[in-house]
């Protein structure tokens, strides 16, 4: 038998139909790898004995002939999203213990079409961070390691311990929430493949808020193609999102090899950061030279504002972020510190509840809303933010897709970029823009550093355009082959 | 501008979180750099420009005027603190 854990998801699904093997022994295999690479800290809660269930459930209807779309497909559920019974966290000490009565919209289609979760994933709290160094649940450590270096990484963040599942063959796909590159950054950082769809394709009912405007919900997979077979299922309307749009959901994987002849992919001159790794550049123009010669026509675009979407990103989210996080009061639900009166009690659990990073960006939040700032820094930050759109609506008149690195780094060591809160902020240079303007954006492992750690391209579409995105991306991936594991994971593929 | 420690403590006020001294000498040198960088918008032109307030440029759907979820107190309940005879309970409030 194959080695379980290093099929993707298409190949599994096959595998399944054929009978090759069962729900049960693919999802014991992945349990089996969770089990050993406990030391990796990707999930806050385990549901193995639930998986099990479900898998058997799987394995009947394949006996029948009539399998669910993604049926027994073990995925790891991005603790951000509710799940009705099993505790949901948001990486939060003050939501420790809260079980949802209600499940996720996103997580309930996934559901639906039979995938089965192995775990709730760790996150940076409340999805704010780039390194998943900010969860009251631990850190979760990247798979990978540099050449010649014991030293422990971080897998990127927030969506840090779904990437980090997916890279260390513990979990087959993975759901994510990309507010402002929490999907795409970590999928570089962990050498896999991330796609954040464009603002309102997936429902965000029932996902923990973050910032409303920005936070969108997406796959991880080892390849394209197993991002493309996620989304479809994770995607769609729901009248209980009056964000979410109601258009007709593609068989994203249908059309993934239908080429890029004559698709015009547009090189961004402004995303020649200061600060970004020359390998990284360097990368960025092997990635140019791979799109043209599988047929692509580039195009040098200019997105003038790119330089300021960190700085409006860093006004807009945390305002919403201070609004949406109100609601953790210590009355309702989450955990409660007694004070000497109500507003004490609140006080203090707040204080108690969030961590550093969560507190700083509801204060700055709370600063940039309040009287008399409120048209200075709020309006300002969405006034830039239309400037940013309308940047994207006038580069997309010259091209269909744009090519740009994820990150300006290869994954760093825990503990790094942590003395001032900027330094870690711009780690999202890259991803923030296309945040900002609702685009969809993708991360394609396409090469390794010198020492050895993944780095990843991303490509940036027009709204509901993912097909294109999908199409673009499998050309990318097919010409840089990017073939390489995690050392040291469980279960070596033969 | 800067954050000073005195602003730390009013705006902590506001988001109802207690902050001792020393997290607000912290704070204050945290919050302002944040600030600063912040600032730099003040570089844009954005005369004319309207605030973007969805990126979604649809029209808001809208469903029929009726009651579709309810009746579920102990659902709702269970993940209260403190709970007593379907009423969350909170310290005393009004002398």
């Amino acid at each position: 038998m194959a080695n379980l854990t290093h099929l993707t998801i298409a190949q599994a699904l096959a595998g399944l139909k054929k009978k090759d093997f069962t729900a049960v022994e693919l999802v014991e295999a992945h349990i089996k790898a969770a089990e050993a690479a406990r030391h990796l800290n990707c999930f806050i809660t385990e549901t193995f004995d639930a998986a099990r269930a479900q898998a058997k459930e799987a394995d009947a209807r394949y006996q029948k002939g009539n399998p669910l779309p993604l049926d027994g497909i073990p995925i790891a559920m991005k603790d951000l999203f509710c799940t009705e019974g099993v505790q949901t966290t948001a990486a939060s000490a003050i939501l420790k213990g809260f079980k949802p009565p209600y499940e996720s919209t996103v997580s309930a289609q996934m559901k639906r079409d039979g995938t089965i979760t192995i775990g709730k994933a760790n996150l940076d709290e409340f999805a704010m961070g780039s390194s998943n160094t900010t969860s009251a649940y631990g850190n979760v450590i990247n798979p990978w390691k540099a050449k010649g270096s014991n030293k422990d990484l971080v897998p990127g963040g927030s969506s840090g311990g779904s990437a980090a599942a997916v890279a260390a063959r513990i979990s087959m796909g993975a759901t994510g929430t990309d507010t402002g590159g929490s999907i795409r950054q970590p999928a570089a950082f962990c050498g896999i493949t991330g796609i954040k769809p464009t603002y309102g394709r997936c429902s965000r009912w029932g996902i923990v808020a973050f910032a409303s405007s920005l936070d969108q919900a997406g796959p991880f997979g080892k390849t394209n193609e197993d991002c493309a077979l996620l989304l479809r299922s994770m995607a769609g309307w729901d009248p209980k999102d009056s964000t979410s749009v109601n258009k007709p959901v593609p068989d994203y994987a249908a059309t993934l090899n239908k080429g890029v002849k004559g698709l015009r992919v547009g090189v961004p001159k402004e995303y020649r950061i200061d600060g970004t790794s020359p390998e990284i550049l360097a990368l960025w123009d092997k990635g140019v030279q791979m799109m043209k010669d599988a047929g692509a026509e580039i195009v040098d675009v200019s997105l003038p504002h790119t330089k300021y979407a960190l700085h409006a990103y860093y006004v807009v989210a945390p305002a919403e972020c201070s609004s949406n996080l109100a609601r953790y009061d210590g009355v309702r639900y989450g955990q409660r510190v007694e004070g000497d009166n109500l507003i004490d009690t609140y006080e203090k659990t707040r204080q108690q509840g969030f961590g550093k990073e969560v507190k700083r960006r509801i204060l700055i939040g709370t600063y940039v809303l309040s009287a008399g700032y409120y048209d200075a820094y709020y309006n300002k930050a969405r006034r830039v933010r239309k400037l940013i759109w309308n940047d994207f609506i006038e580069a997309y008149k010259k091209c269909d897709v744009l090519l740009t690195p994820c990150a300006p780094t290869p994954a760093f060591a825990i503990g790094e970029n942590t003395q001032d809160p900027i330094t870690m902020y711009l780690n999202d240079v890259f991803t923030i823009p296309a945040s900002m303007a609702g685009m969809p954006g993708m991360s394609v492992p396409v090469g390794l550093s010198s020492d050895g750690l993944p780095l990843g391209l991303q490509l940036l579409g027009r709204p509901f355009e993912e097909e294109t995105l999908f199409q673009a991306a499998q050309a990318l991936e097919k010409a840089a082959n990017f073939t390489a594991v995690p050392q040291n994971i469980v279960g070596k593929a033969a | 501008m800067s954050i000073d420690k005195n602003t730390v403590g009013k705006i902590a006020r506001l988001a109802r979180i207690k902050v001792s001294e020393e997290e607000k000498e912290v704070l204050s040198g945290q919050l302002s750099s944040i600030l600063k960088m912040i600032e730099e918008l003040n570089a844009v032109n954005t005369d004319g420009v309207e605030p973007l307030t969805s990126v979604v440029q649809m029209q808001m759907y809208e469903r029929e005027d009726k009651v579709t979820d309810g009746a579920i107190p102990d659902k709702i309940l269970t993940n209260a603190p403190e709970q007593t005879a379907g009423f969350f309970v909170v310290p005393k409030v009004v002398e």
